[in-house]
């Protein structure tokens, strides 16, 4: 039987959550990000893990590019990127001297960073916490799933676009939780249309319907399609605050209603 | 291919054979004599093998989802229009191998030969090779940390039959990892004519982009141009242009302004790109591909 692991620097987080997808491009930063603002908007104190070494995307949605980390006596302290210190990160962007540095990095070396990452930042109290993940089922994903499993996890959030090709790589994600043992929580599927802002004629610029068919299929929720919106893209890439200022925006409605499920999941896992 | 320990320094290490993790390796004592950061064998191997192809060509880009294995297959279609122009187009996304599917290859086996291994061929003069098509499901994930890809990356190099080849394309996952590493070094010996990097013109790709075009200066690999997909969305009703991904920062083009390097063309956001895939259909052919 194992001993118990010492909590630690995660023992005053109650919920953990990671943002998986196993093809690139689809949205996890977006979503990871977008859910991070929306649990703030619901008054939670949220914390962001960024475990992309090699595209640590998330400093700049947050406008936190540049920032410094520092250390304490328990270890490194999580940059907050507001002035009411409910929501902070912790990303390899931080760590490099310019935000071009390329981290190449094999393996073994990405492995002992992101476990340095879960052990020893000292997050505090935090209601949730959102891991973003690169694309892929490799040592990155390896590494957070075993450095975070005695900790309980509510789960993975599984990002998809609709196309075949984006449903083809995350059915394979979907298998690499269930052999990780790692609960979905739940499928998201991301740039589901586009409606043209001179016409309102809505495109499926990228195919239809793949997300809601993956959930049914693998037996897993489907937690909502967003649709593609170019202030969306604009707000992240100005570091904005989407939810704050784009409540009438087509894409809110589904990012809201993602926040809403996860937080109905949480309470189901106090007892 | 040999399990190797999670927490293993690498075989190039100083640590190597020495580290605590590497108690119980069956490559320890290999590691601890120094035999382990001798150049690999397979490098020479592949060099020899390379011989018959003429161009070599990396498909990259640091981020993903920007349509890099959309570009490579159709790079490697438009090659191949010419009937004398043998290509041979080799999917090292080992994670998540896309081509199959784009191709409409799914399902299709590979064979092994005296010679080696038999890409799957789409056209007579068109080959291709991908981990997907060893995987017995479109389920089946693999689930491989950094050693074992490399040893699948140098197996596709070195053990693959290509035959007479002018063009090889090399379609890559996203990142600046051991695969892009293992691709380069396998290679080393090899001659590799460029890169050709894809984004898409926002900034959150850009800035990926960058760190990749980085990463080809550290390697020493030349680039041969940059291409911006995903540009503008053209409505199919009233045909009027929306840039669905805003060049916040001036997109690919300022970039390659600053860093002194072609901007090879910009592609818009086709949706039938995405049904084609879908289908298995041949894409139709695109003269940007062609004319750089």
């Amino acid at each position: 039987m194992e001993a118990a692991v010492e909590p630690g620097n995660l023992a005053g987080v109650r919920h953990i959550i990671l943002v998986l997808s196993g093809k690139g491009g689809v949205g996890k930063s977006t979503i990871s990000t977008e859910l991070a603002l929306a649990l703030r908007h619901a008054g939670k104190k949220v914390g962001i893990l960024d475990v992309d070494l090699c595209g640590p995307s998330i400093p700049r949605m947050l406008r936190a590019q540049g920032r410094a980390v520092h250390q304490c006596d328990s270890g490194w302290v999580p940059v907050f990127v507001d002035q009411e210190q409910s929501i902070s990160l912790m990303s390899v962007g931080f760590l490099l001297e310019s935000p071009d540095e390329a981290v190449v990095w094999r393996g073994p070396k990405k492995n002992a960073l992101i476990k340095q990452f879960v052990a020893d930042v000292a997050w505090g109290q935090l209601d949730y916490l959102v891991v973003d993940t690169p694309p892929g089922t490799s040592d990155e994903h390896m590494a957070a799933v075993e450095a975070l499993r005695p900790y309980s996890p509510l789960g993975a959030l599984v990002v998809t676009t609709p196309q075949a090709v984006s449903v083809g790589d995350v059915r394979r994600e979907l298998t690499f939780c269930r052999k990780t043992g790692l609960q979905v929580v739940g499928v998201v599927e991301n740039m589901s249309g586009f409606v043209c802002p001179h016409c309102a004629e809505c495109t499926n610029v990228f195919s239809r319907g793949g997300g809601e068919v993956l959930a049914s299929l693998a037996g897993v929720p489907f937690l909502g399609s967003v649709p593609l919106d170019p202030e969306l893209t604009r707000s992240l890439e100005e570091g904005q605050d989407f939810i704050r200022d784009f409540p009438k925006s087509p894409a809110f409605p589904a990012l809201f209603s993602i926040a809403q499920k996860v937080m109905s999941e949480a309470p189901a896992r106090l007892s | 291919m040999e399990e190797v320990p999670q927490g293993c320094p690498g075989t190039g290490s100083a640590q190597a054979g020495r580290g605590a993790s590497c108690q119980g390796c069956p490559n320890q004592r290999l590691c601890a004599s120094g035999a382990g950061a001798a150049p690999d064998p397979a490098i020479e191997e592949i060099k020899e093998k390379m011989k018959t192809v003429k161009h070599k060509i990396l498909v990259l880009s640091g981020k993903g989802g920007v349509g890099k294995s959309t570009f490579s297959a159709h790079l490697a279609h438009g090659l191949a229009e010419d009937e004398n122009t043998q290509v041979a187009l080799l999917d090292i996304d080992i994670c998540g191998p896309s081509i199959p599917k784009i191709m409409g290859l799914e399902g299709e086996q590979v064979h092994q030969s005296g010679s080696g291994w038999s890409p799957v061929f789409v056209e007579d003069n068109l080959g291709v090779m991908s981990v997907g098509f060893l995987l017995s499901s479109p389920d089946d994930a693999v689930i491989w940390r950094g050693p074992k890809k490399n040893g699948m990356i140098k197996q596709f190099l070195r053990d693959v039959d290509w035959g007479e080849v002018d063009y090889l394309i090399v379609d890559t996952p996203p990142g600046t990892s051991d695969e892009h590493l293992s691709a380069v070094q396998y290679l080393s010996a090899a001659h590799i004519d460029g890169a050709v990097i894809i984004t898409t013109p926002q900034e959150v790709s850009l800035q990926d982009v960058r760190k990749e075009i980085n990463f080809c200066h550290k390697v020493k690999l030349p680039i041969i141009g940059v291409v911006e997909n995903m540009s503008v969305f053209i409505c199919p009703k009233c045909k009027k242009e929306t840039q669905i991904f805003p060049p916040t920062t001036g997109g690919a083009e300022v970039m390659c302004q600053d860093l002194k390097i072609p901007l090879l063309g910009k592609v818009p956001l086709d949706p039938h790109i995405g049904i084609q895939e879908f289908c298995g259909h041949h894409p139709p052919k695109e003269e940007h591909f062609l004319s750089s």
